[in-house]
């Protein structure tokens, strides 16, 4: 293990620049902490906290120099890797022929800079579908593979975190080139460096750190610590697919569709929701027509529509089906859960329904039917 | 309908401000490419020359507010094959419709020095709800390239995208951050439908509702949520009542608000 000090970091985003990448990286703007285009570390939200509540979040300057003293930022990777508009094809067409083009450039080489666990989860979760899957994405696929990830751990979960109810954090594990862990201590301000592939490794060779004492690394591991200690959310995942598929007929959903506005704010900022719509599109007077590929959402009508009309026309439908999507189905599809503990859903629901209170409530809700069999 | 003649198009206006017919001279480049495959029949907004009915394609700005007008529709409909409504005004009512809460004819006395001369309908109500409408098109003003999308897909044969989801979606898509959860600002995009790319969020302020009811309002529940960061009744009564303040859902839950 290295040791990186604050004044090193521009070192290595400088060589990542230099090995031809863009980097990506938490900044504070506009009342959030989000991923966005970075230069230099200047760029990072140095002393900015966020407090996460269901539906609220606000961010304050605390005063302090640590520039990733924060949870999950309100946009996730999936902005960059499965952008939210895309063309898929240009056809040109004609009275005699009609052609199809498919865009071709070279996938953008992102660095993404402060990666946390529950993001790496979710990034391994999009592999199994877009790069494992029966129907590979290419250009998932292709960003992905470029992607250089340095992931930073989580020393500071918010209230809404529940990463390690769902095996995802806060400790960063796998999944990673860089690893870093900072450390704001007695004046000192530097992060302890693991590289975690050969091309990780390359890096932090470049940059000729040296190793870390053994001081050093006893203060990142207790960094570690009061971030496990900190994340006190839990999420009881004994048996919920059971509880989940027995309760399709539960009076429950009704009562989460009372407050729920079907706004899609959850899929849009869960970073394993991946659902997306296309578009055809004939710009006029061009004799061409386009399909894009947009996000979508399961909470909107369009969504289950089908011949006839949509499946689910109910807000409780659609909640039903997302939550039990996330928890139960997701399993027998991919082999995993959809979920990621991030606590994304319960922050930017602006209603505040918050989905560990309600997979606790079904839970309760089956129990007390069982009983009174 | 193409490889024929030009379909003909006509753009008529009712009580409105004629946003919403800017917009589609506000096409700009598009608007040329526009009038190379439709032939602008009837537009007083933008030419004098005008070519006699029946139309392809009848726009329809405004809403209804005079006896005049009720039977002016009436004809427009008669000489359209396809008739699109354009605007919060044309779909819904308008901001005028906020006369329909209030005594139209107590408003005519306190504004005009000889009310007798005055001839106008107790409300302000939508274009479908005195013809048959083919295609709505919301917006406060309308998005000029949904405007366009609708024209196309006509011109096509296809159905026009214009999503009727919340403008939380294009919010999110944006890569925004909520207003209300991340600064309590009250924001009716949750039961707002999408076409304006969620403009005002992009500039940190709330969603006025432009573009009209989404596909399934829970007004409520959005009532819920601004009462929670501080919203009092009378803004809650306001909120609901902007561009769209008589389309059903959002005139019910101001009518709640106001009766609470």
């Amino acid at each position: 293990m290295e040791v990186l000090e604050r004044a090193e970091l521009d070192g290595l985003l400088n060589e990542l620049k230099r090995r031809g990448y863009r980097l990506i990286g938490p900044r504070a703007e506009r009342g959030a902490i989000v991923y966005d285009p970075v230069e230099t570390s200047d760029d990072f939200p140095a002393g900015w906290q966020d407090e996460h509540q269901r539906g609220v979040y606000r961010i304050q300057n605390s005063g302090g120099n640590a520039l990733f003293d924060h949870a999950a930022g309100a946009r996730a990777l999936k902005h960059f890797l499965i952008p939210p508009r895309r063309l898929l094809w240009r056809a040109h067409g004609g009275d005699s022929d009609f052609t199809v083009e498919t865009p071709r450039s070279t996938p953008p080489h992102f660095a993404f800079i402060g990666v946390r666990a529950c993001e790496l989860h979710a990034l391994a979760l999009q592999d199994r579908i877009f790069i494992h899957g029966p129907q590979p994405d290419p250009e998932y696929k292709a960003r992905r593979e470029q992607a250089f990830i340095v992931a930073v751990n989580c020393h500071r979960p918010s209230g809404n975190c529940f990463c390690a109810s769902v095996g995802s954090g806060p400790a960063v594990t796998a999944g990673y080139d860089i690893l870093l862990t900072e450390v704001v201590d007695a004046g000192r301000h530097y992060f302890t460096v693991a590289a975690g592939t050969v091309r990780g490794q390359e890096v932090v060779e470049v940059l000729g750190l040296r190793s870390a004492e053994a001081g050093e690394e006893a203060v990142a591991e207790a960094v570690l610590q009061e971030a496990e200690t900190a994340l006190t959310r839990q999420l009881d995942l004994s048996g919920l697919r059971e509880v989940l598929l027995g309760a399709a007929d539960s009076s429950h959903w009704e009562s989460v569709a009372h407050k729920c506005m079907a706004c899609a704010n959850c899929t849009m900022t869960c970073p394993t929701c991946f659902c997306a719509t296309v578009e055809d599109t004939t710009p006029l007077g061009s004799g061409t027509a386009e399909r894009w590929r947009v996000w979508d959402s399961c909470f909107t009508t369009d969504f289950s529509y089908i011949h006839g009309g949509a499946v689910r026309k109910t807000g409780a439908s659609r909640y039903r089906q997302w939550l039990t999507h996330k928890f139960a189905s997701w399993e027998d599809q991919f082999g995993t859960l959809g979920c990621v503990g991030c606590g994304r859903c319960i922050t930017w629901c602006p209603a505040g329904i918050d989905i560990v209170e309600e997979l606790d409530a079904l839970r309760r809700k089956r129990q007390q039917k069982l009983q009174a069999v | 309908m193409r490889g024929v003649k030009k379909p003909k198009l006509a753009v008529w206006k009712f009580a409105s401000c004629d946003g919403c017919q800017l917009s589609l001279l506000d096409c700009e480049d598009e608007l040329l490419t526009v009038a190379e495959h439709v032939d602008i029949a009837y537009f007083p907004e933008a030419t004098r020359a005008v070519q006699k009915g029946p139309y392809d394609v009848s726009l329809v700005e405004g809403s209804i507010t005079t006896p005049h007008d009720a039977e002016r529709i009436n004809k427009i409909r008669r000489m359209s094959r396809y008739l699109i409504t354009i605007g919060a005004c044309a779909t819904s009512g308008g901001i005028q419709a906020l006369r329909n809460f209030a005594d139209v004819n107590q408003y005519i006395r306190i504004v005009y020095a000889h009310p007798e001369y005055i001839e106008t309908l107790r409300n302000s109500t939508p274009i479908a709800m005195h013809v048959y409408v083919d295609f709505e098109l919301r917006g406060c003003p309308v998005n000029k390239y949904q405007l366009i999308e609708v024209l196309n897909a006509l011109l096509n044969n296809r159905r026009p995208n214009l999503p009727t989801y919340s403008v939380c979606i294009e919010c999110k898509r944006r890569g925004t951050a909520c207003v209300m959860v991340s600064e309590g600002v009250p924001c009716m995009g949750p039961v707002t439908q999408a076409g304006c790319g969620a403009l005002c969020p992009s500039y940190r302020r709330g969603c006025y509702g432009c573009f009209g009811p989404m596909e399934v309002p829970n007004t409520a529940a959005l009532s819920a949520c601004w009462s929670n960061i501080g919203v009092q009744k009378d803004d809650l009564v306001r909120g609901f009542r902007m561009f769209n303040a008589y389309a059903d859902p959002f005139r019910k839950e101001s009518e709640v608000h106001e009766h609470a």
